[in-house]
């Protein structure tokens, strides 16, 4: 035991301290003080909030994990060529004003996302990507997604989306009916869309950077 | 002059004074206990004695004479106070590593699973739950949480009488958290199954669910304060700063992360990785850390190189670990000012690492014989050996021009396995081998299968790592490349991933033996050989007389 010992002799509270001490510095730079920066950020004119139905896709892409292969974070062209792979300009915080959950993403075994709306705006080309992504990009390695649709023989019935596959992988007498999730997800898809200019990210004196840019 | 660097010049200007002024203190005596604190984990006549209840009596006999013999043993109350404060912990140790067990081998079904889909995009896609969007982070969770934590804190909880040589109070504390964190891993991977998922890596359980991990995470610390306040020992040993500090950070960093509601857009990205990073390096590092700073010099029966650095490296990992997780996010939104933070620290590191290195390496420096004979320190200093290679490539990664080539492509995830996997759960394997014939007083019963354990992981491993790191690597260079379609950075990874399936393989089999010979003890199978493991024959037959199992 540490009777009689002075604060600094008693390693407990050494270890508490010092321990408690050091995660609140971190916690303060990497949490706190983005949280303060960040907090007044205005979303740019040219970005829209999400609808409900957007909202509703983008669940369904936070459930299945897209997010495991797509980022969502276009990087500058002095660092990699996104740009010229038709993946947009670099992004800044105001882009993700409406974003909550952050889906930045970390890994790119599928292309970034964040443009993907300006880039490949037809819904019948998502739906059948989905359904099979090997009959529009041979070679990719994206699953397919069977249980977001529905595969019936014969007709499909009035308000449903019926899925214009290839002819090559079509069936003949089946219908590919997109279910409401699948409807969901495209129009999510289909809204991402940040090709407007972007603000200043942040106040001049924080992100020098900033003015480099035109 | 630029701001960036100014914060660049300042962090590491800042990191030097803090430094300085932490080995001044040291040498005042204000933080270190001197060469005393590395020799308070023996008994009073133990220095020079080997432990390791893993191996066999042959194997015993040859790490004894590979050490040198000794002339006095352990006076036989210190062998009873010991085997009481070994008793003390049984059941709570026991439950701990056996969830854990179980949570290893699903979650290496799940990680096999991930990976064959990354080459057979159209392999099980009928079932919601296995789209590789589920089952992916469902591995991740199960290893983190499961596994790791469950593994971590049954060791740590195993150490804390042994490190403070007294017996644990308030087991029943540890018992429920447990119960009530393995209750959320499985909640947890329902709900990720489910498509009930936060969205957040390393954070995808509910926050409803997050709750139990919290309460259950500050439970199981419980026992280590309350245990402290009984000590016996002078000092703190360097495990017992490690293991202390870890129970506390865990349960706060968990809090803040998940506290729904708080955070939002580009901050909750920059949150995500402080807590990505710091789960690493605030929770699994310290326990596997605490792990083989006890067993390396138990099994060899001679103390750390350097005490004085060990405590070195304990401080300067919580200060410059706790700031890197910002490099994650190198080229993304945030502020550049706190990527070069994050980025000066990840340099930083190399102090800590270091640290660490001189002192679990020197340790076993000469005695290489020893891990012939000694199954414990066959997997812990390949482990020690793994961080030190894990922390190095670490720094280099968060290099802006090195991290422009990996990042996004799975020469992180090789990484990240190197330390996770290679590390910490190799570390963990030698100290269940270590601790679990302590647990149930009962030997390993097939000793072959340990060895069998360990080729097929580290066999599994070294493709897995090779493989995937090369292939990460030239995915990395092909998407920095404007000439190279994306498509053709996807195809040059086939047949790594393809590689990485097999060596993945070969580590679930490795997992399938290692749980078939966990399980295979815990039901007392096998040829009874009682004796060798135990502390020793004297003692051996009065806890037998009492009836003493698990």
């Amino acid at each position: 035991m540490s009777a009689g010992k002075s604060f600094w002799e008693m390693d407990e509270l050494r270890l508490i301290v010092g321990a408690m001490v050091i995660l609140g510095g971190a916690t303060g730079i990497l949490v706190v003080l983005p949280y303060l920066l960040l907090e007044n950020v205005k979303p740019p004119a040219g970005l829209k909030p999400y609808t409900d139905q957007q909202w509703l896709g983008r669940q369904t892409y936070i459930a299945n994990g897209c997010v495991y292969c797509h980022s969502q974070q276009p990087r500058d062209i002095k660092q990699a060529p996104d740009a010229k792979r038709g993946w947009g300009r670099a992004s800044v915080a105001g882009d993700y004003a409406y974003d909550t959950p952050h889906l930045l993403g970390t890994m790119r075994t599928g292309p970034d996302l964040l443009n993907i709306g300006a880039r490949q705006p037809s819904k019948d080309w998502h739906l059948g990507h989905l359904y099979q992504p090997r009959a529009y990009t041979p070679g990719s390695i994206m699953p397919s997604y069977p249980f977001l649709f529905e595969v019936r023989q014969g007709a499909a019935k009035a308000g449903e989306t019926v899925v214009n596959l290839p002819p090559s992988f079509a069936k003949a007498g089946q219908v590919v009916v997109a279910k409401p999730e699948a409807l969901a997800l495209v129009d999510y898809l289909v809204s991402l869309d940040r090709t407007y200019p972007a603000l200043p990210p942040l106040p001049v004196a924080v992100a020098p950077s900033a003015k480099e840019k035109p | 002059m630029d701001f960036t660097v100014s914060v660049l010049l300042g962090t590491f200007l800042l990191s030097i004074a803090a430094l300085f002024i932490f080995i001044w203190s040291m040498s005042k005596g204000l933080f270190g206990d001197g060469v005393a604190a590395a020799t308070e984990i023996f008994g009073k006549n133990e220095l020079g004695t080997v432990e390791d209840p893993a191996a066999t009596r042959t194997q015993m006999g040859g790490l004894q004479q590979a050490m040198g013999n000794v002339a006095e043993r352990m006076t036989e109350e210190e062998e009873e106070s010991r085997a009481r404060a070994d008793k003390s912990t049984s059941l709570v140790v026991g439950v701990c590593l056996t969830l854990a067990v179980v949570w290893l081998v699903l979650a290496s079904l799940a990680g096999l699973i991930s990976s064959i889909k990354l080459h057979a995009p159209d392999w099980l896609v009928q079932y919601e739950w296995l789209t590789f969007g589920r089952i992916r982070p469902i591995h991740l969770n199960l290893v983190a949480y499961g596994w790791c934590s469950l593994a971590g804190v049954g060791v740590a909880i195993w150490l804390i009488p042994r490190l403070l040589k007294t017996e644990l109070v308030g087991a029943k504390y540890a018992l429920i958290g447990g119960a009530l964190w393995s209750i959320g891993v499985f909640a947890g991977t329902v709900a990720i199954g489910m498509g009930y998922s936060d969205g957040l890596e390393w954070l995808e359980y509910p926050w409803k669910i997050d709750i139990l991990l919290v309460v259950g995470g500050a439970l199981v610390g419980f026992p280590l304060w309350l245990t402290l306040l009984q000590r016996k020992v002078e000092h703190l040993y360097v495990s017992v700063w490690y293991i202390g500090a870890g129970l506390l950070w865990f349960p706060i960093l968990f809090l803040i992360a998940n506290w729904p509601g708080l955070h939002f857009g580009v901050q909750q990205a920059t949150m995500n990785w402080w807590f990505g990073h710091n789960v690493l390096g605030l929770w699994f590092t310290p326990i596997g850390l605490a792990a083989s700073y006890y067993f390396i010099p138990k099994v060899l029966g001679k103390p750390i190189h350097s005490y004085n650095l060990s405590l070195l490296g304990f401080w300067s990992l919580a200060f410059f670990y706790s700031q890197v997780g910002g490099h994650h996010l190198i080229g993304g939104p945030i502020p550049s000012w706190l990527v070069t933070i994050s980025i000066v620290q990840s340099m930083m590191m190399a102090i800590p690492v270091f640290a660490v290195a001189v002192n679990q390496h020197m340790t076993v420096l000469g005695n290489f014989r020893a891990l012939a004979y000694s199954p414990t320190l066959r997997f812990i200093v390949l482990g020690a050996m793994m961080y030190t290679a894990a922390s190095i490539q670490g720094s280099l990664e968060a290099l802006r021009a090195v991290n422009t080539v990996t990042h996004f492509t799975h020469y992180t995830i090789a990484h990240a396995h190197l330390g996770l996997y290679g590390f910490f759960s190799m570390v963990m394997f030698g100290s269940i081998y270590f601790i679990m014939p302590r647990v149930m007083n009962w030997e390993w019963p097939y000793p072959k299968l340990i060895s069998l354990h360990f080729w097929l992981v580290l066999i599994g491993f070294a493709i897995y790592f090779i493989w995937l790191s090369i292939g990460g690597w030239l995915q990395g260079l092909a998407m920095l490349d404007e000439n190279t379609t994306f498509m053709q950075s996807v195809a040059i990874t086939l047949p790594y991933l393809e590689a990485r399936s097999i060596g993945g393989g070969l580590m679930t089999l490795g997992h399938l033996v290692f749980a078939a010979h966990f399980f295979a003890m815990g039901w007392k199978f096998g040829p009874k050989r009682l004796g060798a493991a135990l502390l020793s024959n004297s003692l051996l037959s009065r806890l037998t007389g009492k009836g003493v199992t698990a």
